[in-house]
């Protein structure tokens, strides 16, 4: 992924500088956040949608609830949405009897495993196709040992039509929102989501406050950014525009903030709401791709979730900011620039602020002596010298030594030499 | 010319040669090294581990021993960096005159002392990793996520080495997994990483694996030798001043 990537990008000779427009625009939406709010809700209320304000995810469940139980809808399906799953959306649902039929094929196949996504833009990236055969074989009927992507594609693609047929409502999640006409803007490759809106007569559309942008115009600059980012494609296979309902339909938007307001008035994080899922933070991140999606236990995984996940449940994630080894490559790669390691360093400070353990404090005895020159070189010493004499067997059970041999040390350190040398 | 040598604590404790390489090359080409040996760390450490108060100490502390109008050289890209964009975080706008003169010393060779070639020979073929806060902070090399025309001063120092042959390795800045706390935060992981640095090395033919950061080759030498590995790590000063590889 990130080798196509890299030749989608290098193919736009003005890639960095559409880099910075995309971080430009993001930076000038956020701080005016509440007005082009307000500026969409007016326009797609003209339009003839109807807009909903949740504050939180409990909130949120429950306006698609109200919604689709008002409606008398058993059945629905939906299209990647990572705000759902933020929101725990599905599971609220099937509790109270309304079966969420996932339509995009990775998303499909997570559910039917009943485990989260792992990725973003691939959320079954972490499955093999014979995974899925087997996967597909117990749940869709088809042929034990069917393991041919082109076959089990359309072995959901069957099972999918009838279910799209079924539906009495389509949900979606949003990738832009336009506040100057009140039009959503909603990307895939599969088209599953234009089907999931224009069959069933009511199409709920999901979406976090941070997704707005000003002007239909800006679209040039994030089209063009989002697929190459993602996938190294051109330009997703369907770009859907939504102004208002389809005629005789209805149409739903659920403006969500469940913490975003919060992390738009904290000056170090902000800037992590300028994302647009596009998962290049992911495909690049040394971390993310050794260790997969399901390790950070967040419903957005790598460096943008490790930041989004620590932020919004510092307690629970307090690992995440750790887990980086502060290569840089997934700001490099970010088409909106957004500085992930320094925000985890800055989460870094937050949570271990916070810690009691021996670790921190043999830390802080590491930098009180620093500050020392003659402590510093005394203490150096002597452990250099508990370093060359201590068992092979201790060696191997710290953190640095269990896949790493001990280092050949030094008679004398650089300063010793340096002074020995009469400079 | 006169320039400070700021001697990462690492460097100065575990791998003095490095800075002895790096004060016979910076003679070689004219210029007056001083040490002073009030520096201690920059305090990176710290402020990557979740300390940035105790960072923000040592930074001070590391900002007063190179008071002065000299450029201070490092090498070390990470700590270089440290002092260029996180100290006028860490200490506010009255650091940025220490962070306009700071520099990696093979960004110094070539930016100030107008280094196009060191001479020397070494007829070895050379695996360069280079340090990822050279590549994406300092901007020593074009990172590969970045468009734009390719450069890379490390690798043009080294490939005017008579002999020196550098070899290309898969996925060539990809981080080795050092990562300061991260190796001993998430050793696994971190292992993991260098391994497949050192397998991407090896297969290129590399002899010799040489980087602007001692901190990335002490971690991969480790590994190198669990594994019985023949690579020779050598830190780019150790190259460039024409030590020879170690046994």
């Amino acid at each position: 992924m990130r080798a196509r990537r890299d030749a989608a990008a290098a193919a736009l000779p003005e890639w960095e500088r559409l880099r910075e427009r995309a971080a430009a625009i993001r930076r000038h939406t956020l701080a005016n956040l509440g007005a082009y709010l307000e500026e969409f809700e007016r326009n797609a209320t003209r339009l003839g949608a109807h807009v909903h304000w949740a504050r939180d995810a409990a909130e949120h469940n429950a306006i698609v609830e109200g919604i689709l139980r008002e409606r008398g809808v058993r059945r629905a399906v939906k299209s990647k949405s990572m705000l759902t799953e933020e929101c725990g959306l599905n599971a609220h649902l099937e509790a109270r009897g309304i079966e969420v039929v996932d339509t995009d094929l990775g998303e499909r196949i997570v559910q039917l495993r009943r485990e989260p996504p792992s990725h973003i833009v691939l959320p079954a990236v972490h499955l093999r196709r014979q995974e899925v055969g087997a996967l597909f074989h117990e749940h869709l009927g088809s042929a034990a040992g069917l393991d041919d992507p082109a076959e089990l594609a359309e072995v959901a693609r069957r099972a999918l039509r009838a279910a799209f047929l079924g539906a009495q409502a389509g949900l979606t999640g949003v990738n832009f929102a336009l506040a100057e006409s009140g039009g959503l803007v909603i990307c895939t490759n599969e088209g599953n989501a234009d089907l999931g809106m224009t069959l069933p007569p009511l199409h709920v559309a999901c979406l976090g406050i941070e997704k707005l942008l000003p002007r239909a115009a800006d679209l040039a600059v994030f089209l063009r950014l989002l697929a190459r980012s993602a996938t190294g494609q051109a330009i997703t296979a369907y770009s859907s525009h939504v102004h208002g309902p389809r005629p005789g339909g209805e149409l739903h938007v659920v403006l969500v903030d469940n913490g975003r307001s919060a992390l738009l008035a904290d000056a170090e994080l902000r800037g992590a709401l300028a994302c647009i899922r596009c998962g290049a933070c992911l495909n690049t991140c040394p971390v993310y791709r050794r260790s997969g999606g399901h390790s950070y236990a967040t419903p957005v995984a790598g460096p943008i979730g490790s930041v989004l996940g620590a932020a919004r449940e510092p307690e629970r994630h307090a690992s995440l900011p750790f887990a980086c080894s502060l290569c840089g490559s997934c700001r490099e790669v970010c088409p909106v620039r957004i500085d992930l390691p320094l925000q985890l360093v800055a989460l870094r400070g937050r949570l271990r602020g916070r810690e009691r353990t021996p670790r921190r404090l043999a830390l802080r005895l590491a930098a009180a002596a620093m500050a020392r020159p003659a402590l510093f070189e005394g203490a150096a010493r002597l452990a250099r010298g508990l370093l060359a004499v201590l068992p092979e067997s201790w060696w191997r059970r710290t953190p640095w030594g269990r896949g790493r041999a001990r280092p050949p040390l030094p008679r004398r350190s650089f300063r010793e030499e340096w002074r020995r040398r009469g400079r | 010319m006169r320039a400070a040598l700021f001697v990462p604590c690492y460097v100065d404790q575990l791998w003095p040669e490095v800075a002895l390489a790096s004060a016979d090359l910076l003679e070689r080409f004219g210029v007056e090294v001083r040490f002073s040996p009030e520096q201690t760390c920059c305090g990176q450490p710290f402020l990557n581990a979740g300390l940035p108060a105790e960072a923000r100490a040592l930074a001070q502390r590391c900002a007063a021993a190179f008071e002065g109008e000299e450029p201070v050289v490092c090498p070390s890209a990470s700590c270089a960096a440290m002092l260029r964009h996180q100290l006028p975080r860490l200490l506010g706008a009255g650091s940025a005159a220490l962070a306009g003169r700071v520099y990696e010393l093979c960004e110094f060779l070539v930016d100030e002392l107008g280094v196009r070639a060191v001479g020397g020979r070494f007829p070895r073929r050379v695996g360069l990793q280079p340090g990822c806060h050279g590549v994406r902070e300092l901007g020593l090399a074009r990172p590969s996520e970045r468009v734009g025309p390719d450069f890379d001063k490390v690798g043009a120092l080294l490939a005017s080495v008579g002999g020196l042959e550098l070899v290309a390795a898969a996925r060539g800045d990809e981080c080795c997994g050092f990562g300061g706390s991260f190796s001993v935060e998430e050793p696994e992981v971190s292992c993991r990483m260098g391994l497949d640095r050192l397998a991407a090395l090896e297969a290129a033919g590399a002899e010799v694996l040489t980087s602007t950061d001692a901190s990335c080759l002490l971690h991969l030498r480790g590994l190198a030798e669990r594994r019985g590995s023949a690579l020779r790590m050598m830190h780019v000063a150790e190259i460039l001043a024409g030590r020879e590889p170690p046994p």
